[in-house]
């Protein structure tokens, strides 16, 4: 593969509204991205739920799952919706991204669009299932959409990886030769840390606003036994997942600073190639010079290249209209780094009290904490999402095609934007009424433990 | 030649799939919209409704299963299609956002009224889609889609006589779909009076569905000859008529109530259509390229029938399952009963060791991610941070619901 020469399917065209274009597609993205991360691992905290219920024979916990399930079918159906709009995208938007490249990575679609069936036939048979099926059968019938959860978002982060990391063909006068769908996809260094980084967020996300939800809850004086059970399992998750993120993190850094030095650059806001490079805390980056921010000494070559003197590539290593927007890129991760420090802090305080006391928390400012936490982790996703995505313009294929000559030559990009986002709103507010109403449903359980355990 | 055409085969099938299935959901919509504002009309919306509801995602996911499939195959000819008829398809996602908005909302409905009003709002939505995605197939139908980013016409693509005359049509073939669907499903039901109106407006959208495609054929011989000539001559002409005769059949296998039946003949009209459609166009996607000039690497069409083919084996089954459970009624009638624990004696939690191996595998999570620099160390590191997650939630949950039980 050669970089910088130029392939498209169509000969470029002049689309007045590129950015316009880009924050459509971003916006689709911010609305999709949360969804994925409850469907990833929301079915998992679901199933848990249905299987200790059994397994403790406690009435309770099938209450907590089966309200939990109508939740998970509810986000799922609006995630059909805003995933179908970004499959329509892919064409509508960026015709001649998928014009030339889509018999390279469209195989990855194809598959997830596979796994993606199966998970709404069984996301459908385990929500109304649930007086039908045995408890084994019903059970069984979530594994299949655990299991696509993950090759589903395997397949659509394969994507991501390979333009990232583009892989697995050839270029030859301008016309992209030699395609090999699986090793572009597969054969992809970049795509496990970003699945990991990603599979581990989803459960800090979904876990995290769960838990908040009890947490307000109590906060508002409803604590009864099904609010701390609800409480206590996907607090759990959450406490547990958000440390080993920030291990995981350290690693996609570094495999970022291998394969996209340009993207750790604007990360850091670092524009000379430097050896003992410093870390940049907060401040802003103008004139080619982090302003105002927090100097640590040779921490990001230690970080990046486990050595004191190691070298960090700079901006300065590529021209100017081939580096991304750096205080975008450099914010949010700031904004995603913080936010996973401050909750991988919030789950030590609950894991310490459990250790020390064996008991939750009990001041009402953990509480608080824990409310803010749910939002505080999706805005960290989508920050996340927005290094990833906006570090590796101006390509649309990491130095291979511009994201200036996918874009559609169609008039009228304006006018979809408003409308998408229009009805997004529509949709966004449809959800939350939803949610509402199925919180406020009244409890027919009866509170008490089963008797064996009063006993113990 | 024969695999750079298996693809195409796939997407028509998929296309068939979605006419028919995608088809008859938003024709259910189409129903609720025409039901009356009063009992009888409510009791129209809901049935439609708990008879689409636990099928909806998959139904609509043979869309998602075409667009994939073609860029994959046909990424030049996926491009030229999307760019110039950004419009009509734009119009049809809007369309599936709120049609998809409707059926999250519903879970949230407390009263009949409520999901009438929800219903009534969403249901619009039902006729956009399919005269949307109609006049779309009408564009490319009638050569008016050329190769190239948004090289077409934006509006006179897809709003001209025979486009609109193929929306109208969808329109009416997804209200008869779902109405000899909905009849089926309500005599099965043994509910009589549903039963009756749903065979009624079978027959009705039926004659009416009928008469928008006779009607058509004079239409395209004004308007679009090309088309036209190529409908009536050769192999395209025996799919037209097997898909007019199946549709007849349909109509009287309805009469008869025969419905079971009914669905296969229904689905046969579509599938025949589809097909007359693909052979008028053979060998040709777009004007000025072929279907061998259109399609992918050699590699990338081998990868693509291997994975609809294996997708295939595990999806059809499972496909079948859901049927068969919402089919037979299982899911409609199902309202009654609670789930109940089964009481397992459990095994102890030996909380002291689960938490010895939750260190351990943190420690060696650590500097295998991130001190080492292998890949394989990396791979395993990653491993036991799950197992440290796994291991430390054991320890930690069990003895802190044991104790919430207690207090």
């Amino acid at each position: 593969m050669t970089p910088h020469s130029a392939a498209a399917a169509f000969p470029p065209v002049d689309q007045h509204y590129l950015l316009q274009a880009r924050q459509m597609q971003a916006l689709s993205f911010s609305v999709h991205i949360p969804l994925v991360a409850f469907g990833l691992s929301f079915p998992v905290m679901v199933l848990l739920v249905e299987w200790l219920g059994h397994r403790r024979g406690d009435q309770l916990y099938l209450t907590i799952a089966q309200r939990w399930s109508k939740v998970m079918i509810t986000l799922f159906a609006v995630g059909v919706i805003t995933g179908t709009v970004l499959s329509f995208e892919m064409g509508l938007l960026w015709p001649n991204f998928t014009g030339t490249f889509g018999s390279v990575f469209g195989l990855g679609f194809t598959l997830e669009g596979f796994s993606f069936f199966l998970e709404a036939i069984f996301m459908g048979i385990y929500v109304y299932g649930w007086r039908r099926l045995s408890p084994r059968a019903h059970m069984l019938s979530a594994i299949p959409i655990v299991i696509t959860g993950i090759t589903g978002s395997l397949l659509v982060i394969a994507v991501n990886a390979w333009m990232n990391h583009p892989v697995g063909f050839s270029l030859r006068n301008g016309k992209v030769v030699h395609v090999h769908p699986l090793r572009a996809l597969l054969g992809n260094s970049f795509l496990w840390n970003e699945l990991i980084h990603m599979y581990v967020a989803a459960y800090i996300v979904s876990g995290f606003i769960v838990a908040g939800w009890y947490a307000f809850c109590r906060l508002r004086g409803r604590w009864t036994r099904y609010e701390r059970t609800a409480l206590t399992i996907p607090l759990t998750i959450a406490a547990l997942a958000a440390p080993v993120q920030i291990l995981v993190g350290d690693w996609a850094a570094r495999d970022v600073a291998k394969t996209q030095p340009v993207k750790l650059a604007a990360i850091e806001g670092l524009y000379k190639t430097t050896r003992g490079a410093s870390e940049h805390l907060l401040g802003w980056y103008s004139d080619n010079k982090m302003k105002g921010a927090i100097v640590i000494p040779h921490l990001l070559s230690i970080l990046t290249d486990h050595s004191w003197n190691g070298t960090v590539q700079g901006l300065d290593s590529v021209p100017a209209s081939q580096r991304p927007p750096v205080n975008v890129v450099h914010w949010s991760f700031q904004i995603m780094a913080g936010i996973g420090t401050l909750l991988a802090f919030v789950g030590l305080i609950y894991l310490a009290v459990w250790i020390r006391r064996k008991r939750l928390p009990n001041s009402p400012w953990f509480y608080y904490l824990l409310v803010a936490s749910g939002p505080l982790a999706v805005v960290a996703l989508i920050a996340g999402w927005v290094v990833t995505e906006v570090g590796r313009q101006p390509w649309v294929v990491y130095r291979v095609m511009p994201t200036a000559a996918a874009v559609t030559g169609a008039h009228g990009i304006p006018v979809g934007y408003g409308v998408l986002a229009f009805a997004y709103v529509l949709v966004a507010s449809g959800l939350a009424w939803v949610l509402r109403r199925l919180a406020r449903r009244p409890l027919d359980v009866s509170l008490e433990p089963p008797s064996q355990l009063q006993a113990a | 030649m024969f695999l750079q055409s298996l693809p195409l085969v796939f997407i028509l099938a998929g296309v068939a799939l979605y006419t028919v299935l995608g088809g008859a959901d938003l024709g259910a919509g189409f129903w609720q919209l025409a039901a009356a504002r009063n009992r009888d009309g409510q009791s129209v919306r809901e049935f439609a409704h708990r008879a689409m509801g636990p099928v909806w995602e998959a139904n609509h996911v043979w869309l998602i299963f075409v667009l994939t499939v073609f860029w994959t195959s046909y990424p030049k000819a996926f491009g030229s299609i999307m760019s110039t008829l950004a419009i009509p398809l734009f119009i049809a996602l809007l369309g599936i956002i709120f049609r998809g908005a409707a059926y999250a909302l519903r879970e949230g409905a407390a009263t009949p009224r409520e999901s009438g009003k929800i219903d009534t709002l969403f249901a619009l939505s039902s006729i956009l889609v399919p005269f949307a995605l109609g006049a779309a197939i009408g564009a490319v139908a009638t050569n008016r889609v050329p190769v190239g980013n948004a090289a077409g016409h934006m509006w006179s693509s897809w709003l001209n006589t025979t486009s609109i005359l193929i929306g109208v049509l969808a329109v009416a073939t997804s209200a008869f779909l779902a109405a000899v669907f909905l009849a089926a499903d309500a005599a099965h039901d043994g509910d009589k009076t549903l039963e009756r109106d749903f065979r009624l407006r079978a027959l009705g959208s039926g004659v009416i569905a009928g008469a928008i495609a006779i009607a058509g054929i004079f239409v395209l011989n004004g308007n679009d000859h090309a088309l036209f000539h190529s409908l009536e001559s050769g192999r395209a002409l025996s799919a037209v008529i097997v898909s007019g005769l199946a549709g007849l059949a349909t109509l009287l296998l309805v009469y008869r109530r025969r419905y079971h039946m009914a669905r296969y003949s229904a689905a046969l009209a579509v599938a025949a259509i589809v097909a007359g459609w693909a052979l008028a166009r053979w060998p040709t996607i777009l004007p000025g390229l072929s279907v061998d000039q259109a399609a992918a690497d050699h590699d990338t069409l081998v990868c693509v029938v291997v994975a609809v083919l294996a997708g295939a084996v595990i999806l059809f089954p499972s496909l079948a399952l859901l049927f068969r459970l919402t089919v037979t009624g299982r899911f409609r009638d199902a309202e009654r009963g609670d789930p109940r624990a089964a009481t397992v004696a459990r095994a102890k939690v030996n909380v002291g060791l689960l938490a010895r191996i939750a260190f351990a595998c943190l420690i060696a999570g650590f500097g295998l991610l991130n001190i080492a620099d292998a890949t394989w160390a990396h791979a395993i590191g990653v491993t036991c941070l799950f197992g440290f997650v796994g291991a430390a939630f054991r320890a930690i949950v069990a003895p802190a619901l044991d104790r919430q039980a207690a207090t």
